[in-house]
């Protein structure tokens, strides 16, 4: 047995740099965690009777006026989801160019390829709440600010996750097409597409679903949908309306969420 | 392909009617619901020509105010932290308790319905409750993002919980171990690398959304963003979009490092 050699040495998972690299990691974690907690400013007075206004909150709210649902909330719900429907249909449109701008394998140049991924990172890295202050600001209030400010929003996800699956296509049945004469057209519909299109269909619903959930609060800036709802029963304290709206967005993000899992489960 | 051979039909490929009736569906119902949200290309038209009056105030970024500006984004950046830290804590345990492998049914289930109710509130809803019940401030804002943490990190620890390899754990009770020990010596072990992960993620996830819970009350940047928009204050309004895209950027890079570490 080479026992008697192993037993003096000390068996370890990580090297030293590694083990080094933790120990900074957590020291940096717990360091800015305790600086935060240290600066930030919390009010205790708002703080001590937090129970009490909380009760006094779910007071108000219940019992939820329901009977206010099909005059007030119905149309901005359905509002809401057309926005959610259409701004994602949009944002399709728009990051399929943008995907084929940024993936290496379609677009042989290293500047366009930049430039695409410019304009994804752009896109995700303001948020859907700041699009729609800037779509308000532009279109006034409505909910055409509301769409575009969720297909500006998607375009960055979309077309980053499209852009990936194209780049992992095999490149055989392309070759195969080109090397037969196809126009750039039918490579990109014949070879690409087919290849694509499970992960297309994927990425489209799991944005949807997001997006039912975003278009939601985009109201509270005036972009539409039952956030305006929700914005003008709150200014007017009307508790019980804001629980009723509260109960159909659960609702319909829940509602959202199953048809989703259903629909990839059928066809994915 | 059969009527190919067949040799009737002679095209590579046939037309797929489905698709194209599909198709049709969807460009109909573009046409209803556009008419419905009431989107007219005059208004596409009048909106760009405002758009460009909208630009040229942009431009170019007022800073004189920095120092608003570097409290906003500091207060973001320690709501972001604080509720990062707190929600990761308290998703260990919910995201332990939702696993089904582990846990009878009638201790995931009701833990499971939590997590749902956790994750189809958008974290702005969340703040507007908590900014009704406990008052203005960062507070309001630390546990909306505690809550958005709950709803995705706790989801996914607990799928991942559901994937591991029962023959560890299995192996570490046939010992005798406790259930403590049989979690910290054989379910965290699979687990920790895809839970750090997911922190990481948040952390860039919660960085984003505490930039914008000021717009309810939630403290932070948001506030100040909001109030230079509904002033019309527009070059300052450009500063501070701006520096909340260099954080948001930065807090990218510093999950991605600290990702790498750990993996």
């Amino acid at each position: 047995m080479t026992g008697a050699v192993l037993h003096d040495r000390i068996w370890r998972r990580f090297t030293p740099a590694e083990r080094l690299a933790r120990f900074a990691a957590y020291l940096a974690i717990v360091a800015a965690f305790v600086a935060s907690l240290r600066t930030v400013e919390v009010i205790p007075e708002f703080l001590y009777d937090a129970p009490e206004q909380m009760a006094d909150l779910l007071n108000r709210m219940w019992p939820a006026d329901l009977a206010y649902y099909p005059a007030g909330v119905h149309a901005a719900l359905v509002e809401t989801l057309h926005i959610a429907t259409l701004g994602t249909l949009f944002s399709i449109v728009l990051a399929v160019p943008v995907a084929l701008l940024s993936a290496r394998n379609i677009t042989r140049s290293a500047a366009l390829n930049w430039l695409g991924k410019l304009v994804l990172v752009s896109s995700r890295s303001v948020n859907s709440l700041v699009w729609a202050l800037l779509f308000v600001a532009v279109f006034g209030p409505g909910a055409l600010a509301g769409t575009l400010a969720i297909a500006f929003r998607s375009v960055g996800f979309v077309g980053k996750l499209l852009a990936e699956a194209l780049e992992e296509a095999a490149p055989g049945p392309v070759e195969a097409l080109r090397a037969a004469g196809a126009p750039p057209a039918s490579v990109l519909l014949k070879g690409f597409w087919p290849q694509v299109q499970p992960a297309f269909w994927s990425v489209a619903l799991f944005r949807w679903d997001i997006n039912v959930r975003e278009s939601a609060v985009l109201g509270l800036v005036g972009a539409g949908g039952i956030g305006l709802v929700l914005n003008s029963a709150m200014d007017l304290f009307q508790w019980d309306r804001v629980a009723t709206a509260l109960i159909a967005i659960f609702a319909v993000v829940i509602a959202a969420e199953v048809l989703v899992t259903q629909i990839r489960k059928r066809i994915l | 392909m059969t009527a190919a051979s067949a040799g009737g039909d002679r095209r590579a490929f046939r037309a797929n009617w489905p698709a194209r009736a599909g198709l049709l569906a969807l460009v109909l119902y573009v046409l209803y619901a556009g008419q419905i949200l009431d989107l007219s290309w005059d208004r596409f038209v009048f909106g760009l020509d405002q758009g460009g009056r909208f630009l040229s105030r942009l431009v170019p970024p007022d800073f004189t105010r920095w120092s608003l500006l570097l409290d906003g984004l500091l207060e973001s950046l320690q709501i972001a932290i604080i509720a990062t830290v707190l929600g990761v804590a308290v998703s260990l345990p919910v995201g332990l308790c939702a696993a089904r492998n582990l846990m009878p049914w009638w201790v995931s289930t009701p833990v499971r319905a939590f997590i749902a109710v956790c994750r189809s509130f958008h974290p702005i809803i969340v703040a507007i409750v908590f900014v009704k019940a406990i008052g203005f401030g960062a507070l309001a804002g630390i546990l909306a993002l505690v809550v958005a943490s709950i709803g995705f990190v706790a989801k996914l620890f607990a799928e991942a919980i559901e994937e591991i390899s029962m023959k560890q754990v299995e192996a570490v009770r046939a010992t005798g171990a406790s259930f403590a020990n049989v979690v910290t010596m054989g379910v965290l072990p699979q687990v920790l690398a895809r839970f750090i992960g997911f922190a990481t993620y948040q952390l860039d996830s919660n960085l984003r959304n505490s930039t914008m819970v000021g717009i309810v009350g939630g403290g932070g940047i948001g506030g100040t963003l909001f109030a230079a928009f509904q002033r019309f204050d527009y070059d300052f309004l450009c500063a501070i979009l701006i520096a909340i895209i260099a954080l948001i950027m930065l807090g990218e890079l510093l999950a991605t490092r600290l990702r790498a570490i750990f993996q």
